[in-house]
């Protein structure tokens, strides 16, 4: 090959190298934009949802303040503690729900194991809200939609159905060598110790996972909240708030407010993200790989 | 698949059957068919028997309390409306109460699935009164209760630890499942003003839905139409971009990968409702989409993002691009460092250039691999509830008066059941929309090659 094939073989590379970075960096600023968007409108002086200007003119906190504060028809503190108390619950119950099942899944051979693996499959073909109309009558026949026992609703809702969502973690059980557990069982360890001592012990990332996941689901879930809690606004979690501050009769007066919840919810999920990421995909393409 | 299960089926086979304690049981294990347990107790398995036998005596008051009444009620689903009653005493009209046909029907269902679970119990006690028999019979050792206790910590594991977690899914998954399956066959509805007292029509809402010249009908081909272009393009699209996307950031040549797959994952990080939420209002007729558009006289009238069928459509679906792409990058970035390298280095010694490269091995890998993924990702977009009733709710509203032209099968039962109170309707809904993925879902893995040949990259 000659120099200036060389050279201009070269130079084709450095203009497609070029070429795909500006495409990235087109692409990485769409991506970018509307979340940049929501965090410079809660910091932005103006009211009301109608602006011309991209960059606010005015930037403040009052935002922030007012959505804390500010507890007459919106009440954002009341909204976050009702979150964090399910989410708490939620939390401990799904984790070990999810847990238990998918150590028994990928451990233990019984004979419902396949039938309750199929069962599990068909249920998520079916549109979760279907089951969500029936759950709010059957609630409603236990005196469970009425005033403090919502709370207790939204927790059975949010976590009794979560031993379904095993997948992930099984996949996960499933790379833990089983020549770990023939050995304990030949040194006399009973299957309890060698879930607890050994499996548990080994699983950290999927727990610190599955913990993760569980805790967020309150937080994310907007629409079983909002059959189960109907027009009880002392039950609202944060995203019905956030919700309900779009709609027409709020919006002027509490868009830049939404802003700041919304930048107040996404912060902790995105750092419980960043930390869960790695597990997600490794949890995910375990489970694809069966 | 049939294989497997008989497999499954000969893996768990146990002597100790139910036919084999009708027919070769002796009288107390023909009696334990009655009171249950009673073979347990006579062979010293006393704590055991008295937990079955409790079981049985629970289900029996609850039977005679409720129970026959509610199956009772079940077939007509009440009849006695609210009256009016005059009161003496008081002088005044009072109220008496009705039947309620919802609460007949809930407590029906749930004395059937009472009823199922006591069958099962009541199997578990018959073969363990059969194996107790048996084994004394053979001189064998049985079970003290203490052994039986300390086995749910060793090798009957499974049960400790599924109980609670079925019994959670049982009762707040399938029964009410179960329950908003039967409403399809009555016709509780606000339609035709059977709210409160409503009866069993068999199959009349199936018929109403699939005629094409009812009005339902009419909107429900359109809604399944659209549903599944939705699905399609939703699936398909994500994939392609997601993929080119993560190929193009793993590059060798491609500088700062972090930071590019930083940007995209940022919003994800985002709870979807919140993000969702944000686009809505980004691209209302006064959002600042517009609003800069008009500014900077690149548009003379507000797009219609969400207020023309065709702009909505295809707004929905863009957005959703932008909402999924995050995760099919991670997805297939975890996937594509799997690839075995000696696949490229094959390639490349025959002289294969980038295309052939990515068609011939970066492709069929990734498709191989990611099938069920597809699958998930193809059954979670029919159910894609969120991102239709976050962005558009369903409108622009075009095919009927109860469905939007950007309304899937899961929003439009939505609106017919919180709505309109059309519950009938909106539980036949429920069963096509699983119908339509029971029969996606069947196929595309069947035909897949992950399916038929498992072990085909492994």
């Amino acid at each position: 090959m000659s120099n200036t094939a060389i050279r201009a073989g070269k130079a084709r590379k450095t203009v497609k190298n070029i070429f795909v970075h500006v495409i990235l960096a087109i692409l990485a600023f769409i991506w970018v934009l509307p979340i940049f968007w929501v965090v410079v409108t809660s910091f932005r002086g103006e009211k009301g949802s109608y602006v011309t200007t991209f960059l606010p003119k005015t930037y403040t906190f009052n935002n922030y303040i007012k959505l804390f504060t500010d507890t007459s028809i919106l009440n954002f503190p009341r909204m976050f503690m009702n979150t964090l108390i399910i989410a708490i619950f939620v939390c401990i119950i799904s984790t070990v729900f999810v847990l238990s099942v998918s150590y028994c899944m990928s451990r233990m051979r019984f004979k419902m194991r396949k039938p309750f693996m199929n069962i599990a499959m068909i249920l998520g073909l079916f549109p979760s809200f279907m089951s969500m109309i029936s759950v709010y009558y059957i609630l409603k026949a236990l005196n469970l939609v009425e005033g403090g026992m919502i709370r207790i609703a939204l927790i059975i809702v949010f976590s009794a159905g979560s031993g379904v969502g095993f997948y992930v973690a099984k996949g996960f059980f499933d790379t833990i060598p089983k020549s770990l557990d023939e050995a304990a069982i030949i040194d006399g360890a009973t299957r309890w110790q060698i879930f607890t001592r050994i499996t548990i012990p080994l699983s950290k990332p999927i727990i610190v996972y599955t913990i993760l996941t569980s805790f967020m689901a309150p937080w994310i879930d907007f629409i079983f909240a909002k059959v189960i809690c109907r027009a009880d606004a002392k039950y609202y979690t944060v995203s019905i708030g956030l919700w309900k501050m779009l709609e027409k009769e709020y919006i002027d007066s509490w868009y830049t407010c939404f802003a700041a919840g919304a930048v107040v919810v996404s912060i902790p999920i995105a750092i419980l993200f960043m930390i869960t990421q790695k597990y997600y995909v490794e949890g995910m393409s375990g489970a694809v790989k069966g | 698949m049939k294989k497997a299960e008989k497999k499954n089926k000969e893996e768990f086979k146990s002597p100790y059957t139910i036919i084999g304690a009708i027919t070769k049981g002796n009288v107390i294990t023909k009696l334990s068919l009655l009171i249950m347990g009673l073979g347990n107790i006579a062979h010293k398995q006393i704590v055991k028997g008295l937990m079955y036998l409790a079981v049985e005596i629970s289900w029996l008051v609850y039977m005679i309390q409720y129970g026959f009444y509610s199956l009772s009620m079940l077939p007509s689903l009440g009849w006695r409306e609210q009256q009016k009653v005059w009161n003496k005493e008081k002088s005044i009209f009072e109220y008496e109460a009705g039947d309620q046909s919802n609460l007949i029907l809930l407590f029906g269902v749930a004395t059937l699935f009472v009823t199922a679970m006591f069958i099962i119990v009541w199997r578990d006690a018959v073969k363990s009164s059969y194996k107790a028999e048996l084994l004394a019979k053979e001189g064998s050792h049985i079970n003290t209760f203490k052994e039986d206790f300390k086995s749910l910590f060793n090798q009957n594991l499974h049960k400790l630890l599924l109980g609670a977690p079925i019994m959670g899914v049982l009762v707040f998954t399938i029964l009410p499942l179960i329950y908003n399956i039967t409403m399809a066959f009555t016709n509780y509805s606000k339609l035709n003003d059977k709210m409160v007292l409503f009866d069993w029509v068999g199959i009349d809402n199936f018929k109403k839905i699939l005629n094409i010249r009812d009005g339902i009908g009419g909107q429900f081909y359109s809604v399944l139409g659209w549903t599944l272009i939705w699905a399609v393009f939703a699936t398909v699209l994500n994939y392609i971009f997601g993929m080119i996307l993560a190929i193009v950031i793993n590059r060798k040549e491609t500088k700062a990968k972090g930071f590019w797959r930083f940007c995209f994952v940022l919003s994800i990080a985002v709870p979807q409702f919140v993000s969702l939420l944000i686009m809505r209002s980004m691209l209302q007729p006064t959002g600042i989409v517009n609003t800069l558009l008009l500014k900077y006289g690149i548009i003379d009238t507000a797009l219609p993002f969400f207020s023309s069928p065709m702009w909505a459509r295809v707004t929905v679906i863009v957005i959703n691009i932008w909402v999924g792409i995050p995760y099919t990058l991670l997805q297939v970035t975890g996937i594509l460092q799997n690839i075995p390298a000696e696949l490229y280095e094959a390639a490349k010694i025959d002289g294969a250039n980038t295309v052939q490269i990515f068609f011939k091995i970066t492709l069929p890998y990734m498709l191989f691999v990611m099938t069920p993924y597809l699958i998930t990702q193809f059954t979670g977009n029919i159910n894609n509830f969120n991102v239709i009733f976050l962005l558009s709710g369903g409108n622009p509203t075009g095919v009927g008066d109860t469905a939007g032209s950007t309304d899937l099968l899961v929003t439009w039962l939505y609106k017919l059941t919180v709505d309109k109170s059309y519950y009938n309707l909106g539980a036949v809904i429920g069963i096509m929309t699983f119908i339509v993925l029971a029969i996606v879902s069947l196929i595309t893995y069947r035909n897949t090659a992950s399916y038929k040949d498992e072990e085909g990259f492994m």
